[in-house]
């Protein structure tokens, strides 16, 4: 540890809450246990006041990214800065950042107060009480602080969690899947309440989950992580619209993907001719990851309509088919329908019920058609079912 | 928690990079201490013991006087005048821990299961299973000594009922060594067991008793399998004791059939100073109940009991 | 055919003959075995109960036949020469083994089981053997060493005999205890600006206060009535169990019953307190 290094608790706490949180720099961190490297490479920026999100399934990386910026791991290679300090050295209660633990880690031989209180207690903070008072009340406990964390229930647990890292206004706040633990309608609240509450307190938050609805609900900047790299990283409708991978392209929301070969550029309309398996497919140019050779051209099923009959596509349509409809599911405000084109495989079609229920039958021969401008392609050699959710993993 | 922080968890010693010294020195200055003193205070002992079987007497030198030397002999020598003893304590032992088995599982049974959900009745039942730790060990066997003894209560009720034949006696008898060991290590046995049922989910003997099983098949299918940590713990640590024990034997026994072989180790240290029979006996007796207690547990499957 | 269709009809009384055999066979298991286990703790206490009358017992020098009832033994317990001084040296060997076994086992656990580092299953080992080796072994080996070094026996040598049989059993209870303990606590205090060592006082070492006062008291017993080992290093030091093991051949005074069971008394005052105390706490949280 050298002296420029280390900002110290006591210091980043007052300097930094002006400012509005510290930006975080992630540069070549890899880091490999054993054989096994678990984040491999991986360089970010985390803008100061924003609301983070590393998204990825288990075992992704995004947790022992989020460890290492804590200082509960050390990066093999690589380093990292808070607010312009390269904090690489330094062990966890040196670095201005705090966590919200997946289980809480709530110390459960100490009162809610208590543990509110642990991290000021530690860095000498002054008026700990009047801090205490108000990081509890801004997570609404305040009538809580005597009681001992077994006695609350999870969603108070996690509160008083937040609180626990939230009064101590770090200049980066790491979140590790808080919400997993709870059930869907709570974790809703929270969601909301979380993102009041970073509003609120102007932080930087970085949020790790492998929930894709709550990563898009809550954060401003998503970065989905796969085997240990970042695959893209963006707004939550910039990668939903414009996903950069099949990895991307299917674990954010569904898509639907074929395999095709650029056969022409339509340079003056900025359009590239797709051939998928003798039917032309019109992708933009500059929504197609590569613009030669074999690629997947992707749409989401939303996006996507059934022409029955006779019915004929837009001008500025593409179109599939024609398939039969294997299964229609009414979801309520949607209709979800899959249709077989033989040789292309299964696609997903999303209605609105503007007009009532299902307008289709499963058998019915249908094509399928959607806007050229929706139209997204990848690099072809990817699987086209990568971080397609898989049943098994669910479980 | 990730794969990667449960991988990090296992392999985490392995990485040989410079962040991981840290943690190394930590756990070095956790076991310092410990381990160097069981280093100083068995492992030296234990080789002082094994120098010392092999020891011979000083040429011409008092009695108790010994140098050093690789007398192998010495094993051959104690083996071939004290094997009777070193058997009849692993068979007094065996015994003792059978009984104990035998008297405690219900005991355990009653106060895990039966006792379950009566928080008081079940503290009070184990603050009366560990209350004999409470008095002195040696003064219970007196007690039991005299409660065994010819004149007292239970041989003279045992003789009235014909029980024992007139003049039979309990006192100074095999019955009389192996019943003060049972007594005395039953406590031993009674909590490991005690820990296993208490672990047990009474949902599993409900589930039991739903797929139709009877009470005593659902004990032997679904209670003692789950139970058997238990037991293998609590019989290892009544034999062990039992084996290498003496005050009971010395105290409840004669000096004809109820020798044991930790009586015959402290009279050859203390009263024949012959201190590389000794030595070589307790040798014997170590070596003999680690290779049992590593070939039991090994059979028994608990190998992670340790 | 009637009676077929009959008995068909009335199926709860054609399964109650089946049923009564079994629930009269269960009725008598509930029966039999809490009896039995009664009976058990009767053997377990008997000699207990023996011992403790037997303090009042107005008997003069060997005590051991019933001579009539006294508070005597009782009023005067250092009255028999020597039984004082040993139950003295007893509490004195007893709470330094303890406290120097506790700190010494606590540690070894902690890192066993935070730590994976190489040497951990020799470690194991090294903890596991001194359990499994019979008291006379252990003693007999202390003996040797004591003998080959010409280390004067007494109050050290038996302090140092009994922390060797202490810690394996302070290892082990407390081990369990860490081994329940949530690695994100101390990661959670790290993260809150504790340094190690404050980590480890105000997280990690409350936590684990049930299961070290748990071994301390584990220690205390095992070393406070420890006799194979202590006969084997003490020299002429006396401590309490050997003070009775060398009067048993000449009669036992009743004040060592006395002491005995004052001990017995005190020790079953602070359990039963420590579970009322627990069982009351637990309720009120219940009631919250």
């Amino acid at each position: 540890m050298t002296t420029t290094v280390d900002p110290g608790p006591r210091a980043s706490s007052a300097d930094r809450t002006s400012a509005g949180g510290a930006a975080l720099e992630v540069k070549g961190v890899t880091k490999a246990f054993g054989s096994f490297v678990a984040v491999d490479d991986l360089t970010l920026t985390v803008p100061s006041g924003s609301f983070f999100a590393l998204l990825g399934p288990s075992g992704c990386g995004k947790t022992t990214t989020l460890r290492m910026v804590a200082g509960l791991e050390e990066p093999t290679a690589g380093t990292i800065s808070l607010a312009g300090q390269d904090v690489t050295g330094t062990r966890a209660h040196q670095r201005p950042v705090n966590t919200v633990f997946q289980s809480y880690a709530l110390f459960p031989h100490l009162t809610v107060g208590e543990n509110v209180a642990f991290g000021l207690r530690r860095s000498r903070a002054k008026d700990v009480a009047t801090r205490v008072a108000d990081g509890l009340d801004l997570v609404e406990l305040g009538h809580l602080a005597d009681r001992k964390p077994a006695q609350l229930s999870g969603g108070q647990q996690q509160r008083v969690a937040l609180a626990r890292a939230l009064v101590n206004r770090p200049a980066l706040l790491l979140l590790d899947e808080p919400l997993g633990a709870l059930d869907l309608k709570l974790r809703r609240q929270m969601q909301l309440e979380l993102k009041r509450i970073q509003t609120e307190v102007g932080l930087t938050f970085v949020h790790v989950t492998h929930d894709q609805e709550e990563a898009m609900t809550m954060a401003d900047t998503v970065a989905v992580m796969n085997h240990g790299r970042i695959e893209q990283l963006g707004s939550p409708a910039d990668l939903y619209e414009l996903p950069r991978t099949a990895f991307v392209a299917n674990f954010l929301g569904q898509s639907n993907l074929v395999a095709g070969t650029v056969t022409e550029r339509l340079t003056e309309r900025g359009l590239l001719g797709v051939d998928v398996r003798g039917t032309r497919v019109l992708v933009p140019e500059d929504r197609a990851v590569r613009t030669d050779g074999a690629v997947l051209v992707g749409a989401r099923p939303e996006k996507m309509r059934l022409l029955v009959g006779d019915q004929e596509p837009g001008p500025a349509e593409n179109v599939l088919g024609p398939g039969t409809v294997t299964d229609v599911s009414f979801m309520g405000v949607s209709t979800q329908y899959q249709v077989e084109i033989p040789g292309l495989g299964t696609f997903g079609v999303f209605a609105q019920n503007l007009l009532g229920g299902a307008t289709v039958s499963v058998g019915t021969s249908v094509r399928l058609a959607w806007a050229v401008d929706f139209t997204f392609g990848l690099d072809g050699a990817q699987a086209p079912d990568e971080g397609a959710v898989d049943l098994d993993d669910e479980l | 928690m990730s794969i990667a922080a449960a991988l990090g968890d296992s392999v985490a010693g392995v990485a040989a990079e410079p962040p991981r010294r840290r943690a190394r020195r930590a756990h070095l200055v956790l076991l310092g201490p410990g381990v160097v003193y069981l280093v100083l205070f068995f492992v030296v002992p234990v080789g002082a013991l094994l120098a010392t079987s092999l020891y011979v007497p000083v040429p011409g030198g008092d009695v108790g006087e010994y140098q050093p030397a690789f007398h192998w002999q010495n094993y051959v020598d104690a083996l071939a005048q004290f094997w009777p003893a070193l058997l009849r304590s692993f068979w007094f032992a065996f015994l003792a821990t059978l009984a104990a088995l035998v008297i405690g599982y219900p005991m355990a049974y009653v106060i895990a299961v039966r006792a379950r959900g009566r928080r008081l009745l079940q503290g009070l039942l184990l603050v009366l299973v560990v209350a004999p730790f409470f008095t002195s060990f040696i003064l219970r066997t007196i007690a039991w000594k005299q409660i065994l003894a010819d004149d007292a209560f239970v041989v003279t009720a045992l003789h009235v009922l014909h029980l024992l034949p007139a003049d039979a006696r309990l006192t100074a008898t095999p019955f009389a060594v192996v019943s003060g060991l049972t007594y005395n290590f039953l406590p031993f046995m009674v909590l490991p067991i005690f820990a296993a049922l208490e672990r047990l989910d009474s949902r599993l003997l409900e589930a039991g008793a739903d797929l139709y099983a009877s009470p005593a098949t659902t004990f032997r299918t679904v209670t003692w399998p789950l139970s058997l940590p238990g037991v293998v713990a609590g019989t290892l640590l009544v034999f062990i004791p039992a084996a290498g024990d003496y005050v009971n034997a010395s105290l409840l026994g004669n000096n004809t059939n109820t020798t044991m072989i930790g009586q015959v180790i402290d009279a050859r240290f203390f009263k024949v100073l012959d201190y590389p029979t000794a030595a070589s006996l307790s040798v014997v007796l170590m070596v003999a109940i680690l290779l049992l207690v590593g070939a039991y547990i090994r059979r028994s499957g608990t190998e992670d009991l340790l | 055919m009637t009676a077929v269709l009959d008995r068909a009809g009335e199926s709860t009384s054609a399964h109650a003959p089946v049923r009564t055999p079994r629930r009269a066979r269960r009725r008598l298991g509930d029966v039999i075995v809490p009896v039995f286990a009664a009976l058990a703790f009767v053997y377990l206490l008997v000699p207990v109960a023996y011992t403790v009358v037997f303090s009042f017992n107005d008997a003069g020098k060997t005590n051991l036949v019933w001579q009539g009832f006294t508070l005597e033994n009782w009023q005067n317990p250092c009255g028999a020469p020597q039984v004082c001084e040993a139950f003295a040296n007893s509490l004195q060997v007893g709470v330094v083994s303890t406290i120097i076994a506790t700190a010494l086992g606590t540690l070894v656990a902690i890192a066993l089981v935070r730590f994976r580092f190489r040497g951990r299953a020799t470690t194991n080992l090294l903890i596991f053997l001194p359990m499994s080796t019979p008291e006379v072994v252990l003693g007999a080996a202390l003996l040797a060493q004591f003998l080959t070094l010409r280390v004067p026996l007494g109050f050290g040598t038996v302090v140092a005999a009994h922390v060797l049989f202490c810690i394996s059993f302070v290892v082990v209870t407390v081990k369990a205890r860490v081994a329940g303990l949530d690695p994100a606590l101390e990661e959670a205090a790290a993260d809150l600006y504790a340094s190690p060592w404050q980590a480890f006082w105000r997280v990690t070492f409350p936590l684990l206060v049930p299961g070290i006062a748990a071994a301390a008291l584990l220690a205390f017993s095992l070393s406070f009535d420890d006799f194979i080992v202590t006969s084997f290093t003490s020299g002429s030091y006396t401590t309490f169990p050997k003070f009775v093991y060398v009067s048993a051949t000449r009669g036992i005074p009743p004040q060592a019953n006395v002491i005995s069971s004052f001990m017995f008394v005190l020790a079953l005052v602070i359990v039963v307190l420590v579970q009322v105390l627990g069982y009351a706490r637990s309720k009120r949280l219940g009631a919250r």
